[in-house]
C-alpha cells in the first residue's frame, strides 16, 4: 500500500514478523534511528500460538530508501519475514476527551461516520473512540476539533495483508 | 551433561575447535577465566588492552578465515573493546567476543562496572545477545558461531551476565544447526547467471571490480580462472589486495582515492562492471554521479542489503562469490572469447605506461615507498604484512607486491589507528610459520604500544616497521592539498619517544635506521631474533601518497603530483 507525498517520498506500511524475544524492538527502533529512515507509527504485539511478534511500521521514503528499509530488516538475525507489499487492511484507533460542557450537537453523526463510539464517559469528560484508516482518522480528528478535545491518543497503524 | 556457565564456554570453544582466545580478565568473567586456567585446549593470550584483544582476534581471523575469538570483562573492559567491534564488523570479520556482566539480580540498578553492553553493541555487530538463562547457552554459543562465519560474516558478542557464569545446566551443543529466522542464500540464481555471462559477451569494454568478498569467500582460485578466460582487466580494492596476485597481468592495480591510474581510468571508461563482492564504499567510487557513467554494473554479494545500497545494480546475483563462480565458469568458457576485449586492454597499458604507479626514489633520504618495496623484494610471500592506518598504510596496498589473499591485513571501513600491532600479534598466532609485519606510522603505533608486553610474554615475534616522517602523515597530507598547509595539530617532530629503547625496556629488540643499507641490516637481524622487533625508519618527511582523487571527486580527475 502506498501513496506519494507532496515531496515525492512514499508511505509505506511494513508488516515485520520477528522472533518474540528480548530487545528485538530495540533493533528495529536503533536501525531506523541509525540509518536516518523515519517511523510515522510502530505498533507491537505477539502472534498467537506462536514464537513471534508482529511489527507494524508505518514508515517513508523514497524508493531506494523503503528497498534499504526492507534490505536492512531482513538482515537482522531475528525478522523472520517482511511483508511489504500486496493489500492490506489498515486501521488505526483514536481516542478523543471532550470536555462535558461543549455542545454536542452532530457528535452522534460524526462518530456514525467514522465507526466510533463513546467509549466512556465520567463527570467532566466523555471519551470517544474510532478505529479507520490513518488517512481517515486525520479526517475525523480534523473534524472534531470543533468540540474542543482536551486529549487525543492515536494507536498508530496495524495491517493484515489479504 | 551438566555443566556450569563458565564450563560450556570451555567446552563450545572446544568443539569448535578454536586454539587461540585473547582476551583481559576482570571481576565478572572471572569465572570464565578460572575455567581458562584449568584446560588446555586452547591458548589464552593475554594482552595488555581490551582493544588490542579484539584487534588480535580480528587479525587471527583474517589471516586463517576461522572465528577469532575473545574475553573481556564488563563495564570498562566492554567499552574498551568497542572499536574492535566496530572494526570488525564494518570489514566483515568472523568473530565471537565474549564480555562478562553483572548478575542478573543487579542489572539495571548501575551496579559497579555495569554498562548495558548490549544496547552499546548493537550497531557494531552482526548480531549480539544477553543471556539470560544459563540454559539458553548452549545454543547461544552455537548460534554465535554459526551466525558469525555464514552469510556475510562479522562479530557476534555474547554478554554473559556472572551469576549465569556459575549456574548449572545440560549442556546440549547440536553438531549442525538451522535457524527459523536466519537463512543466507549461497547459491546464485542460475538464470540471473547466464543473463550476467551474456552481458559480459555482449560488452566491449568490461572491467572486473574485485572486494573484499571475494577473500571472504575464499573464493580466489576462482576469480583468477575467470580473469585468466575472460581476459578482462581488474581491479581490486584495499579489501581484495592478492586476490589476483601481483603478477597476474590482467591485475590493474588498486582502485579509489588511491588506486593507481590506469585503475581508476578503467573503471571510469568501462561499459560493463563485474562487481565481485565489493561494497561500492566512498573511497572507491567517489563522486556517485560519475561512477561507472558508461556502465551497466554486475553485483555478486552474499548480503542483499549490500547490492544497490550506493550505486543502482542492473544485474543483481545474491550468493556466495564461489558457488556463483562454480556456476558462471562453464558458461563464460563456452561463450566468452577473450580476444574480444585486446584493444581494451591494450588501451588500459597505454594508460599504465602514461601514469605508472610510481614514486622518484632518493639517494640521501629513505623513501617510505622503498621501504615497503624492500620488504616485499626481500620476505615476499613469507611475510604477511598488516599495517595501521595512514599514508604508510596506503603505500603498503600500492607496493607490497601480494601474491595471495590474507596477506594483508589492515582496517579497511573503519581506518582504525592502533590495529596494526595487535593484528599483526593475532597473525602470527594463526600463521606462525609465517614473518608477522605490522607496517606502521610515528602516530598509529603509538595507539596500542602496550602490546610490546604481550608480545614479549608470549613470544610473539611480531616485526613493527614504524615509517617514521615525524607528521600524521595523512592529515598532514590534506592540510598540504586542503588547508593552505597549516599544520594543526600534526606535527610530531617536537615530541617522540626513543623507539629502540622503548622496544628494549619491553625486552625486545629495537632499530634506529637512517640508510638504505642499516635497512637490510636491521630486517634480517629481526626476521632471526625470534623477538618482537620495532624497526624505526627515518623516512622522507613530505611525501604524498599519489595518485589521489579528493574526497568527493571524480575517479578520473587524479591529483598526480607533489604539491612541492
Ligand atoms: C583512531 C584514529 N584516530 C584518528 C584517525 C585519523 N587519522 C587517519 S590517518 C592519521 C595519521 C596517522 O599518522 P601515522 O600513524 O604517523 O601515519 P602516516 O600517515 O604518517 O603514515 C590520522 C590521525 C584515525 N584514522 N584513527
Ligand atoms: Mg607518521
Amino acid at each position: 500500500m502506498a501513496t506519494t507525498t507532496q515531496n515525492n517520498d512514499i508511505r509505506r506500511v511494513l508488516s515485520v514478523i520477528v522472533t518474540n524475544e528480548d530487545g528485538v524492538l530495540s533493533r528495529i527502533s536503533g536501525l531506523f534511528a541509525g540509518r536516518g529512515y523515519n517511523i510515522d507509527s510502530l505498533t507491537v504485539a505477539p502472534v498467537p500460538k506462536t514464537d513471534f511478534s508482529r511489527l507494524t511500521i508505518v514508515t517513508c521514503g523514497n524508493e531506494k530508501v523503503l528497498e534499504q528499509i526492507v534490505k536492512q530488516l531482513h538482515k537482522l538475525i531475528p525478522t523472520y519475514k517482511v511483508i511489504e507489499s500486496g493489500e492490506f487492511v489498515e486501521k488505526e484507533m483514536a481516542l478523543v476527551k471532550i470536555p462535558l460542557d461543549e455542545d454536542f450537537n452532530g457528535l452522534d453523526a460524526m462518530l456514525k461516520a467514522y465507526n466510533g463510539t463513546i467509549a466512556n464517559s465520567g463527570a467532566d469528560f466523555i471519551v470517544v473512540m474510532v478505529a479507520d484508516n490513518a488517512k481517515r482518522i486525520d479526517n475525523f480528528l480534523q473534524a472534531i476539533n470543533k468540540y474542543n478535545p482536551v486529549d487525543i491518543v492515536r494507536s498508530g497503524s496495524v495491517a493484515m495483508d489479504v | 551433561m551438566d555443566l556450569n556457565g563458565s564450563q560450556m564456554v570451555i567446552e563450545a570453544l572446544r568443539r569448535e575447535d578454536v586454539k587461540t582466545v585473547f582476551g583481559y580478565p576482570g571481576g565478572a568473567i572471572m569465572n570464565v577465566y578460572d575455567e581458562i586456567y584449568k584446560q588446555n585446549d586452547f591458548e589464552h593470550i593475554l594482552t595488555r588492552h581490551e582493544q588490542a584483544a579484539i584487534h588480535a582476534a580480528d587479525g587471527y581471523a583474517r589471516a586463517s578465515g576461522d572465528v577469532g575469538v575473545a574475553f573481556v570483562t564488563s563495564g570498562p573492559g566492554f567499552t574498551n573493546a568497542v572499536t574492535g567491534l566496530a572494526n570488525a564488523y564494518i570489514d566483515s570479520i568472523p568473530m565471537v567476543v565474549i564480555s562478562g556482566q553483572v548478575p542478573i539480580t543487579m542489572i539495571g540498578t548501575d551496579a559497579f562496572q555495569e554498562i548495558d553492553a548490549v544496547g552499546i553493541s548493537r550497531p557494531c555487530v552482526k548480531h549480539n545477545y544477553l543471556v539470560k538463562d544459563v540454559k539458553d547457552l548452549p545454543r547461544i554459543l552455537k548460534e554465535a558461531f554459526y551466525i558469525a562465519r555464514s552469510g556475510r560474516p562479522g562479530p557476534v558478542h555474547v554478554d554473559i551476565p556472572k551469576d549465569v557464569t556459575a549456574q548449572s545446566a545440560k549442556f546440549v551443543y547440536t553438531e549442525s544447526i538451522t535457524m527459523k529466522t536466519y537463512k543466507p542464500t549461497y547459491k546464485g540464481n542460475k538464470r540471473q547467471i547466464k543473463k550476467v555471462v551474456d552481458a559480459i559477451a555482449d560488452a566491449d569494454k568490461p572491467i572486473l571490480y574485485i572486494g573484499g568478498g571475494a577473500v571472504n569467500s575464499n573464493a580466489s582460485e576462482l576469480v583468477r580462472e575467470f580473469a585468466k578466460v575472460t581476459g578482462i582487466p581488474a581491479v581490486e580494492t584495499l579489501m581484495a589486495r592478492g586476490v589476483l596476485g601481483d603478477d597476474n597481468p590482467l591485475l590493474l592495480g588498486m582502485v579509489g582515492m588511491h588506486g593507481c591510474y590506469s585503475a581508476n581510468m578503467g573503471m571510469s571508461e568501462a561499459d560493463l562492471m563485474i562487481a565481485f563482492g565489493p561494497r561500492f564504499d566512498d573511497r572507491v567510487t567517489g563522486k556517485l554521479s560519475e561512477f561507472a557513467k558508461h556502465a551497466k554494473v554486475i553485483h555478486v554479494d552474499i548480503d542483499p542489503s549490500s547490492i544497490g545500497k550506493i550505486v543502482d545494480i542492473d544485474y543483481p546475483i545474491v550468493g556466495d562469490l564461489k558457488n556463483v563462480l562454480t556456476d558462471m565458469l562453464p558458461l563464460v568458457k563456452e561463450k566468452i572469447d577473450s580476444k574480444k576485449y585486446q584493444s581494451w586492454r591494450d588501451l588500459l597499458k597505454r594508460y599504465d605506461e602514461i601514469h605508472p604507479l610510481g614514486y622518484s626514489d632518493d639517494k640521501g633520504n629513505i623513501k617510505p615507498q622503498w621501504v615497503i618495496a624492500r620488504v616485499g623484494e626481500l620476505l615476499g610471500d613469507k611475510a604477511i604484512i598488516s599495517t595501521d592506518v595512514g599514508q604508510h598504510q596506503m603505500w603498503t596496498a600500492q607496493f607490497y607486491p601480494f601474491s595471495r589473499p590474507r596477506q594483508f591485513v589492515t582496517s579497511g571501513g573503519l581506518g582504525t589507528m592502533g590495529f596494526g600491532f595487535p593484528a599483526a600479534i593475532g597473525v602470527k598466532k594463526a600463521k606462525p610459520e609465517k614473518i608477522s609485519i605490522n607496517i606502521s606510522g610515528d602516530g598509529s603505533i603509538l595507539m596500542n604500544i602496550q602490546e610490546l608486553m604481550t608480545a614479549y610474554e608470549s613470544k610473539i615475534p611480531v616485526i613493527n616497521i614504524i615509517l617514521n616522517n615525524g607528521y600524521l602523515g595523512m592529515v598532514r597530507q590534506w592540510q598540504t592539498f586542503f588547508y593552505d598547509k597549516r599544520y594543526a595539530s600534526t606535527d610530531l617532530s617536537g615530541a617522540q619517544p626513543d623507539f629502540v629503547k622503548l622496544a628494549e625496556s619491553f625486552g625486545g629488540l629495537g632499530f634506529r635506521v637512517e640508510t638504505k643499507e642499516e635497512f637490510d641490516e636491521a630486517l634480517e637481524k629481526a626476521v632471526k631474533s625470534n623477538v618482537v622487533c620495532m624497526i624505526d625508519v627515518n623516512v622522507d618527511r613530505l611525501e604524498d601518497v599519489l595518485p589521489m582523487v579528493p574526497a568527493g571527486g571524480t575517479l578520473y580527475n587524479m591529483i598526480l603530483e607533489h604539491k612541492g
